[in-house]
């Protein structure tokens, strides 16, 4: 109080209208220099020319529902094409009438896997749990119980195979790939060297090739009379080339952890695995959450390369919605849906893996 | 002091707890340890002090297996060190080491920093090592921080967390690494407090440290190490006043 009266009183000004506001928020980050201004104006032109017509051509020009033939009459965008196909892009072959199968297989799978975002499910019931929808979920897609008509794995397609494919892939992909790390810095020669052969070996050829090892090059090594389902070896493959990615990454993280980690846990007398998977690698999987994540992404995004073993995927079954007389000329709109439901599930993963991170992080 | 009741395989009262005989050790082709006997009884506390790069933090990481030695012997708690996995991890859980840079966990919080050795390696309840990781916080003045992590506690909490996570092995013999050379000052006398009271409990320490004060206070005995060698080695009293040899002296005189 004693103070208050001894300072002097004085007028808090407020600052120009120039400096603070929305006209200082444009003269500090839009036109702060003549370059700048130069550039501000050029990206608004652009934006002028390229906004508008792209808006009315998608929006206010365009069909959202109607048949083919109505579309040849407009100027706009003919989204007619998804809901009038949307069953065979999202399911393919399936066998018409049976389709809710795989829809509700997927709905399982997706509530699956937002009811194990929560870390604080990370627990036994969680398998568990997983193992019956897993089960579940095969048998709806295979069928052949309860009446259900049987439908061979050849006929599965769209996104249920899409999903499969991605998620079975990047799931078995990772435990695989973090074993091939601990591999590769293993101390016993034998182990040590097959796993940098399988690594580089795997790292140094295209997805597509081992693909077309795995549908074409394979079943010549099996004795007459085995045969392997198709999609099963498209999903082996898939496996082991993520597992490569996933194994060099992980084996960076295992890198980054300083020695004194190691040395801690030695001396309280814990062996080789309680101190991999208590101490080591919990630190090491969080550092490489960034890499990581970029690798399943495209993981996720390359098995539309199954397309080329004959599998139809939900991209070739929009190739293949492309191929109607009745549709051709509606790619763009096509492939606008695909590209939005390809980011959809490619944005959840990785602000997924930012929030996990930030849970992770202890203040160091 | 007599504390070997309960050992199965272990030392009697008037065998060494640990013992180092004419112990060799080379990195590449430098001879970093040579020819180093040492006998410590259950209950002494051992000084080892010497110039940087004389060997002394790479003795004590012998003992407990941090490094391999190439000749000789070093026997502790009645084990032989050697290849054999099993018993270097029973001898670790019977050594408790304490390092420069703490070395807690960092993804874990502190309290179960403390649990991790008890409930893995001793196989102890859960509960009951959770009652025995508070006991030794309480010990050393850092219970109020159990639920926190590492990174959010000070470098002298951080290292009394780290003496206690040794304390919860029931350790028999306690190494210290230079335990206050990476710390800020003022927090220095926070872990020495505990390390002094540890002392007077009775506990087997081999401290590597250029903290003279604790070695005149605490120690039973002061070993100097220069160029991988020990060069002297007496009780506190006779080392600092009456030291016999020529680089022991260049030495005190730089440090004191």
């Amino acid at each position: 109080m004693s103070n208050s009266t001894t300072t002097p009183s004085r007028e808090y000004l407020k600052p120009p209208v120039t400096e603070v506001g929305v006209i200082g928020w444009l003269r500090g980050n839009l036109f702060n220099s003549w370059f700048n201004s130069v550039l501000t104006v050029a990206v608004l032109l652009v934006l002028w020319k390229v906004v508008p017509p792209f808006f009315s051509w998608a929006f206010v020009d365009s069909l959202w529902n109607s048949s083919s033939e109505a579309c040849r009459d407009i100027e706009g965008a003919c989204w007619s094409i998804i809901p009038q196909n949307i069953s065979f892009i999202l399911f393919g072959f399936f066998p018409d009438g049976e389709q809710w199968r795989p829809g509700l297989a997927m709905l399982l799978l997706l509530g699956m896997v937002f009811y194990s975002k929560d870390s604080k499910r990370w627990k036994k019931s969680l398998f568990v749990y997983w193992t019956i929808n897993l089960i579940v979920m095969a048998t709806l897609m295979y069928g052949g119980v309860f009446g259900m008509q049987v439908v061979e794995t050849a006929q599965w397609s769209g996104l249920p195979l899409t999903f499969m494919l991605a998620l079975f892939g990047m799931v078995a992909a990772y435990p695989l790939g973090v074993f091939l790390a601990l591999g590769r810095r293993s101390r016993m020669p034998a182990i040590k060297t097959l796993c940098v052969v399988y690594i580089e070996m795997i790292r140094g050829v295209p997805l597509i090739s081992l693909l077309f090892m795995s549908s074409i090059m394979f079943p010549l090594f099996l004795p007459e009379g085995v045969t392997i389902d198709k999609v099963l070896r498209a999903q082996v493959a898939i496996i082991l080339f993520t597992a490569a990615y996933i194994a060099e990454v992980v084996r960076g993280g295992l890198q980054a952890m300083p020695r004194g980690q190691f040395e801690a846990a030695d001396s309280l007398g814990l062996n080789y695995n309680q101190t991999m998977r208590l101490i080591i690698l919990p630190q090491a999987l969080k550092i490489v959450i960034p890499p990581s994540v970029g690798i399943l992404l495209s993981a996720f995004k390359d098995t539309s390369l199954v397309v080329i073993i004959a599998l139809y995927d939900v991209l070739k079954t929009t190739k293949v919605t492309l191929s109607n007389p009745k549709w051709t000329g509606y790619s763009t709109e096509a492939y606008i849906f695909l590209a939005v439901l390809y980011f959809v599930c490619c944005y959840a993963m990785s602000s997924y893996s930012r929030k996990l991170e930030k849970a992770l992080h202890t203040g160091r | 002091m007599n504390e070997t009741k309960n050992q199965t395989e272990a030392v009697t009262a008037d065998e060494p707890i640990i013992e180092v005989v004419s112990m060799h050790k080379w990195y590449g082709d430098f001879h970093v340890l040579s020819d180093i006997n040492l006998k410590v009884q259950l209950g002494e506390r051992i000084v080892i002090c010497g110039p940087s790069g004389s060997g002394k933090s790479t003795l004590i990481r012998c003992i407990n297996r941090l490094e391999e030695h190439q000749r000789g012997q070093i026997i502790v708690n009645g084990t032989e060190l050697t290849n054999d996995i099993k018993n270097i991890e029973k001898v670790r859980t019977e050594v408790g080491m304490v390092f420069q840079h703490f070395n807690l966990f960092p993804h874990l919080t502190i309290i179960e920093n403390l649990t991790l050795g008890p409930i893995w390696v001793r196989k102890t309840p859960k509960k009951e090592a959770e009652e025995m990781a508070m006991m030794y916080l309480e010990k050393v003045h850092i219970a109020e921080q159990a639920s926190k992590f590492p990174g959010q506690l000070s470098g002298g909490q951080q290292q009394r967390v780290a003496i206690a996570r040794s304390l919860c092995m029931k350790p028999k013999v306690m190494l210290f690494d230079e335990p206050t050379s990476a710390l800020d000052p003022e927090m220095i006398k926070e872990v020495l407090d505990v390390m002094i009271d540890l002392a007077e409990e009775g506990m087997t320490m081999l401290v590597v440290t250029h903290e003279m004060g604790f070695a005149k206070s605490v120690a039973d005995r002061v070993m100097f190490m220069d160029a991988g060698q020990v060069v002297e080695e007496n009780t506190p009293h006779a080392f600092f006043d009456n030291p016999q040899h020529e680089r022991t002296k260049l030495f005190l005189s730089q440090i004191l």
